[in-house]
């Protein structure tokens, strides 16, 4: 640019002088985009939760009127009760399935490459093909239960999908059945990135192999169990296309999820302000797993930085 | 671990590849499924279950998926919903990558004032659930006057990506040593010369992941398709479910298998192509 002792065009300088302004111009716009939709959107859904918007928005403000409504809703306490039995169940069956996966694939298994690909390939695949084949299989007059009584167990039983008391369950197996593959794959990066040298001092402890896992792996990994139900627990909270696609919430409520709820509420019933009050809720429930969360990763990290 | 592993009997050698196999099938069952009723009649699977070998292959299913099947009266089968979902996937795939891409660089290597707070908040973007923007969406939309259009698919696509793709690639750019850049801005390189010639030639890996994850994602999108889209307008994952619903009277388990398939089809391929960076792109979205 401005070489010493020649000094630059007029309008080279123009340019240079035009240079650092031009770059804001280009850095800004996506990412206040990205920005304003965030904040903005929250914002706007957060205001009319306080409304009395039904099918258009309105902005009058009427205090906690539709949480009220939402929380005492035979709805909403359903579709918690279910999110609190399908969370845990989820989390649970699919943290063990991933785990028991990844501890097995680590047993210098020959085509582990071709099994990781196997055990994996259901996150790839939209929620909505998934929960449609699951509804089939799951169906007594179609599914598992017929083939089973055609091979000739004339007594056998699997309803569960059109039984209110075990459908929320069909939502549990499917789900695990879809992500524990992507837990599988967290652990086992977590059992290898394991220093080598704590094998090996186990090892020359005379430990077995199952012994080292119990008490040297996996408490070296003890981060990544917490990193997984976190993630686990945060599909369970957006959860929605699977349950549409297997159950559609039924039989009657028995698989019905806040997000279902919020979605019931605002285009089928037209009633935006209680849908958006019934989203902020949604919201609330997720922050409650993802703030303890943050706050534990900063927790470490700064512990890591004093301790070197 | 060897040493160890040698010590192990054959017999717990077998109960280990037995529990792994046992679990592939448990995961390939519903795709073998999917598969063997594609080409299976009506007759077929009602008469027995839908698990079952095909007694006659019906390879129709596929042409009637593709082309005749009725969707909410509409007898076109889904490919006019295959093409929206790909008018909607490769624009909106291509434009977010991009911009996140600049964002990334941006936040990471041409620090400005503000950078952190504007990154904290991008990142939000990949936590906030959709229910929260469903609303703000409708109303942004309709000033638009893109209601009802794949137009308005990619917008809303590329808009929410954002926040994964700036996130990828800032994280990945983080790794850029500064002196690079510091010499280049010696040279008199600007904002558009270093990001050309340094960043996005060392770019690949983290655009591959990038674009793999925005393509399924979009792809496989759900919610924002059945709430903005309705009727001819649908990508095909919201068509699905019309079509379940469509048949619930009467139902085609054999062409709705070739139907699934079929929009199951890319993002497969793409994950049995580019898996490894799939993984990556999931490690990288879910952990942060």
């Amino acid at each position: 640019m401005n070489v010493q002792g020649r000094p630059a065009a007029p309008r080279r300088s123009w340019r240079a002088a035009l240079a650092p302004w031009l770059v804001h111009l280009v850095l800004w716009p996506p990412l206040l985009v990205s920005v304003v939709h965030i904040i903005g959107f929250t914002g706007y859904t957060s205001w009319i939760s306080f409304t009395s918007s039904t099918l258009i928005p309105e902005n009058d403000f009427v205090g906690l009127r539709n949480y009220n409504s939402v929380l005492a809703s035979r709805n909403w306490a359903i579709a918690t009760e279910n999110l609190l039995i399908f969370g845990t169940g989820f989390v649970v069956l699919t943290t063990a399935i991933g785990l028991t996966l990844a501890v097995l694939l680590d047993q210098r298994i020959r085509a582990e490459n071709v099994l990781r690909t196997i055990y994996l390939y259901p996150m790839a695949v939209s929620f909505v093909v998934t929960g449609t084949v699951w509804s089939w299989l799951l169906n007594p007059s179609i599914g598992i239960q017929k083939l089973v009584r055609g091979l000739g167990w004339e007594a056998f039983r699997f309803d569960w999908v059109v039984d209110r008391d075990m459908a929320i369950y069909t939502i549990v197996i499917a789900g695990a059945w879809q992500a524990s593959g992507f837990a599988m794959a967290l652990f086992l990066a977590g059992i290898r990135s394991v220093d080598a040298d704590l094998y090996k001092a186990a090892q020359i402890d005379g430990a077995g192999p199952w012994r080292i896992y119990r008490r040297v792996v996996l408490p070296a990994i003890w981060p990544i169990f917490i990193a997984v139900m976190v993630i686990l627990l945060q599909y369970t909270i957006k959860t929605f296309d699977l349950v549409r696609a297997l159950t559609g919430g039924g039989p009657g409520l028995a698989t019905q999820l806040p997000s279902l709820v919020v979605y019931d509420l605002m285009f089928q019933r037209g009633l935006l302000g209680r849908g958006s009050a019934a989203a902020v809720l949604m919201l609330l429930y997720l922050l409650a797993v993802l703030l303890p969360y943050f706050a534990f990763v900063q927790w470490r990290k700064r512990r890591n930085a004093r301790h070197g | 671990m060897a040493e160890a592993i040698r010590r192990q009997a054959p017999l717990s050698r077998w109960v280990i590849y037995a529990v792994l196999v046992a679990f592939a099938a448990f995961y390939l069952v519903p795709l073998i499924v999917t598969v063997l009723n594609s080409v299976r009649t009506e007759q077929d699977i009602g008469s027995t279950s839908v698990v079952g070998w095909p007694r006659e292959l019906a390879l129709s299913n596929f042409g009637k998926a593709w082309g005749t099947y009725c969707i909410a009266q509409r007898c076109e089968g889904i490919s006019p919903f295959m093409w929206n979902s790909i008018l909607m996937v490769v624009p909106a795939t291509i434009i977010s990558t991009l911009i996140g891409a600049l964002n990334g660089y941006s936040i990471a290597l041409w620090r400005f004032r503000g950078d952190n707070w504007v990154f904290g908040i991008i990142t939000l973007g990949v936590f906030l659930p959709e229910q929260m923007k469903l609303v703000p969406w409708t109303l942004v939309l309709r000033d638009l006057g893109l209601s009802n259009t794949i137009t308005a698919l990619v917008f809303i696509h590329v808009i929410q990506g954002i926040s994964f793709t700036t996130l990828f690639c800032r994280n990945y750019y983080v790794a850029i040593p500064p002196d690079l850049l510091k010499a280049a801005k010696i040279d008199g390189a600007g904002y558009f010369r270093i990001f050309w010639r340094i960043v996005l030639p060392l770019s690949p890996p983290i655009l591959i992941v990038t674009v793999i994850w925005q393509f399924t994602h979009i792809w496989n999108e759900f919610l924002y398709g059945v709430t903005f889209t309705t009727g001819a307008q649908q990508p095909v994952t919201a068509a699905l479910i019309a079509l379940s619903v469509s048949v619930a009277e009467a139902p085609q388990y054999g062409v709705q298998s070739a139907a699934v398939l079929i929009a199951a089809l890319p993002t497969l391929l793409v994950y049995l192509f580019g898996g490894k960076y799939f993984l990556r792109g999931l490690t990288a979205g879910a952990v942060k």
